[in-house]
């Protein structure tokens, strides 16, 4: 037998996510041992294109880089372009913009949880998680008047105040939310064969996570204690009190753990920025952006968003380097891939949550039975494995 | 540790080494070095300072290319940015620090493919994001660099 080994190709494109990958899974047997992605499928030079646009245009230029935390770059933005003024910002202004964040967090987490779900063949929490992220879609429209790309910020402050009659609207729709991912959590986090399914798989030590720099939730699954939030504290997050999850197993298990964790203190926080934020302006205008050096950070769904801005005094960026979460949280799979069962492959990468494991045209070449196998074969493996368990475990 | 200790360890280390450090505000600073430092200094600072590498980013400026390297010190709320300043253009080149922190392993990859920086000693510098057919030497965020019409889509 030659040192030929199967290699397993993802990608690059797939229905169910919002950006196509491309990644080489080299197997012996059921086993990965090697794993190589490509990226830049959907590289559209935006760092490029903002240096051609006005300080106010790249804040739109930027929310256009991910449908998903379309709140996230911008905020990151124009934190950069404040620090390069030195601009100060109304505090009710702090308190909405900790809201848009929060609320943001809240569907991006039901989001991956629908869709972790479903690829453990789980459809019921497949279909629990996108219809409770309903209801926070549709705050996000009361607040901001959009869905997604909420065009929220701009240097200064926010452009929508929340009006008065809103906030009881808010409330009860959170109570409601409070109640269902309650059980949502007793659902995944009691339920024995996840357990077995999840626990053990995947496993990002403390060491590799502070090594290739993981972020997000990512990290704190590790034990790694870092949150943006806290540690450079920006909207209003330095005036209310909440917690930030950290798990020490680092496996997909952990992972889950803290992202549902995760949800309860966003409620908290928006529960408590509708309470404590003050009357007040929402913007305080400012003039010009200096010449100068700025970085903002802001701690997205999937981890610290960073964001350079250079600017030669005119009104438009002499540099914007934009570095997004994924970016660091990418390349942890090589340690937590290798090793692995094909079968579990699928959640692990999932598990990043970079855009799910993109299972869409998947190939498996195998030398000996030229076995080829879909997205849909992929999944049914990843299914197949929750069965089984569940079977042994029930009788 | 305040962000006027951070600096001053970093002087006491480096001393001559260090060409400019200057704050633009409580929590930001900007150190300048030569970039055959860049190892020892990002070295220091991980390993004996414990600050987390957020990213490493380039500019293509009038006299040189610049590599910035971004630290945070997190319960602090810090950045400390790291430049260099690669002064010739037609072959740039700077140390690689993979060898310190895999971190920084993706990030000079598109350093590489996009601004055309050499980084000796990294092995793995295949293109990451641009696709496979993008011609030779040609580095699309050097400001010489002007984004062509998209004609093509009219046709």
């Amino acid at each position: 037998m030659s040192n030929y080994k199967p290699t397993i190709p993802i990608g690059p494109y797939h229905p169910l996510q919002e950006e196509p990958e491309f990644y080489k899974l080299v197997v012996d047997g059921e086993k990965v041992v090697d794993v190589d992605v490509r990226i830049g499928y959907n590289h559209r030079g935006i760092e490029k294109v903002s240096e051609s646009k006005s300080f106010d245009q790249s804040i739109f230029v930027v929310e256009r880089i991910c449908g998903i935390c379309s709140s996230s770059h911008p905020i990151t933005c124009v934190q950069a372009l404040e620090d390069i003024g030195k601009i100060e910002v109304p505090e009710r202004a702090l308190y909405i913009r900790s809201i848009v964040q929060e609320l943001e967090r809240l569907h991006s987490h039901m989001l991956w949880l629908g869709l972790a779900g479903h690829f453990l063949g789980y459809n019921t929490v497949f279909m629990w998680g996108w219809k409770y992220r309903e209801p926070i879609c549709d705050i996000m429209e009361t607040v901001t008047g959009n869905r997604q790309n909420y065009a929220m910020l701009k240097v200064g402050g926010v452009r929508r105040d929340i009006e008065k009659e809103h906030v009881s609207y808010i409330l009860t729709r959170l109570d409601d939310f409070w109640k269902q991912l309650d059980m949502l959590k007793g659902a995944i986090l009691d339920d024995p064969v996840l357990h077995s399914r999840l626990k053990g798989v995947g496993i990002l030590s403390r060491e590799a996570a502070i090594d290739y720099g993981a972020l997000g939730p990512v990290a704190r699954a590790s034990g790694v204690d870092i949150d943006v939030r806290r540690d450079h504290p920006y909207a209003a997050y330095d005036r209310i009190k909440w917690n930030v999850i950290t798990q020490n197993e680092g496996d997909v298990f952990a992972k889950t753990v803290v992202r549902i964790l995760e949800m309860f203190e966003s409620v908290s926080i928006i529960r408590q920025c509708l309470e404590k934020m003050p009357a007040g302006p929402i913007d305080s205008n400012p003039k010009d952006v200096p010449a100068g050096e700025g970085i903002g950070q802001a701690e997205a769904p999937r981890g610290e968003c960073f964001h350079y801005i250079k600017s030669d005094g005119t009104n438009s960026p002499m540099r914007h380097k934009i570095r997004a979460p994924t970016y660091m949280n990418f390349p942890t799979f090589r340690e937590t891939v290798i090793g692995q069962t094909v079968s579990d492959a699928t959640i692990i990468l999932a598990a990043i949550d970079p855009c799910y494991c993109c299972t869409e045209r998947m190939i498996v070449v195998d030398d000996k039975d030229n076995n080829i196998m879909t997205a849909q074969d992929m999944i049914r493996l990843s299914q197949e494995k929750t069965r089984k368990i569940r079977e042994r475990m029930l009788g | 540790m305040t962000i006027d200790q951070i600096l001053g360890s970093i002087n006491d280390k480096f001393g001559s080494k260090v060409l400019k450090t200057h704050k633009t505000g409580d929590k930001r600073a900007y150190v300048d070095i030569y970039p055959k430092d860049i190892v020892d200094i990002v070295r220091f600072m991980l390993k004996d300072l414990s600050l987390r590498f957020n990213i490493a980013s380039a500019v293509d400026d009038f006299d040189g290319i610049e590599i910035l390297y971004h630290f945070s010190l997190d319960p602090a709320g810090f950045v400390v940015t790291i430049r260099a300043i690669i002064k010739d253009k037609e072959d740039p080149h700077i140390d690689t620090i993979t060898n310190v922190t895999k971190a920084a392993w993706w990030i000079e990859r598109e350093m590489h493919e996009l601004f055309g920086v050499n980084f000796i000693g990294n092995t793995d510098l295949r293109p990451l994001l641009l696709p496979d057919d993008w011609p030779k030497g040609v580095y699309p965020l050097r400001k010489s660099f002007i984004s062509p019409k998209r004609d093509s889509r009219k046709s």
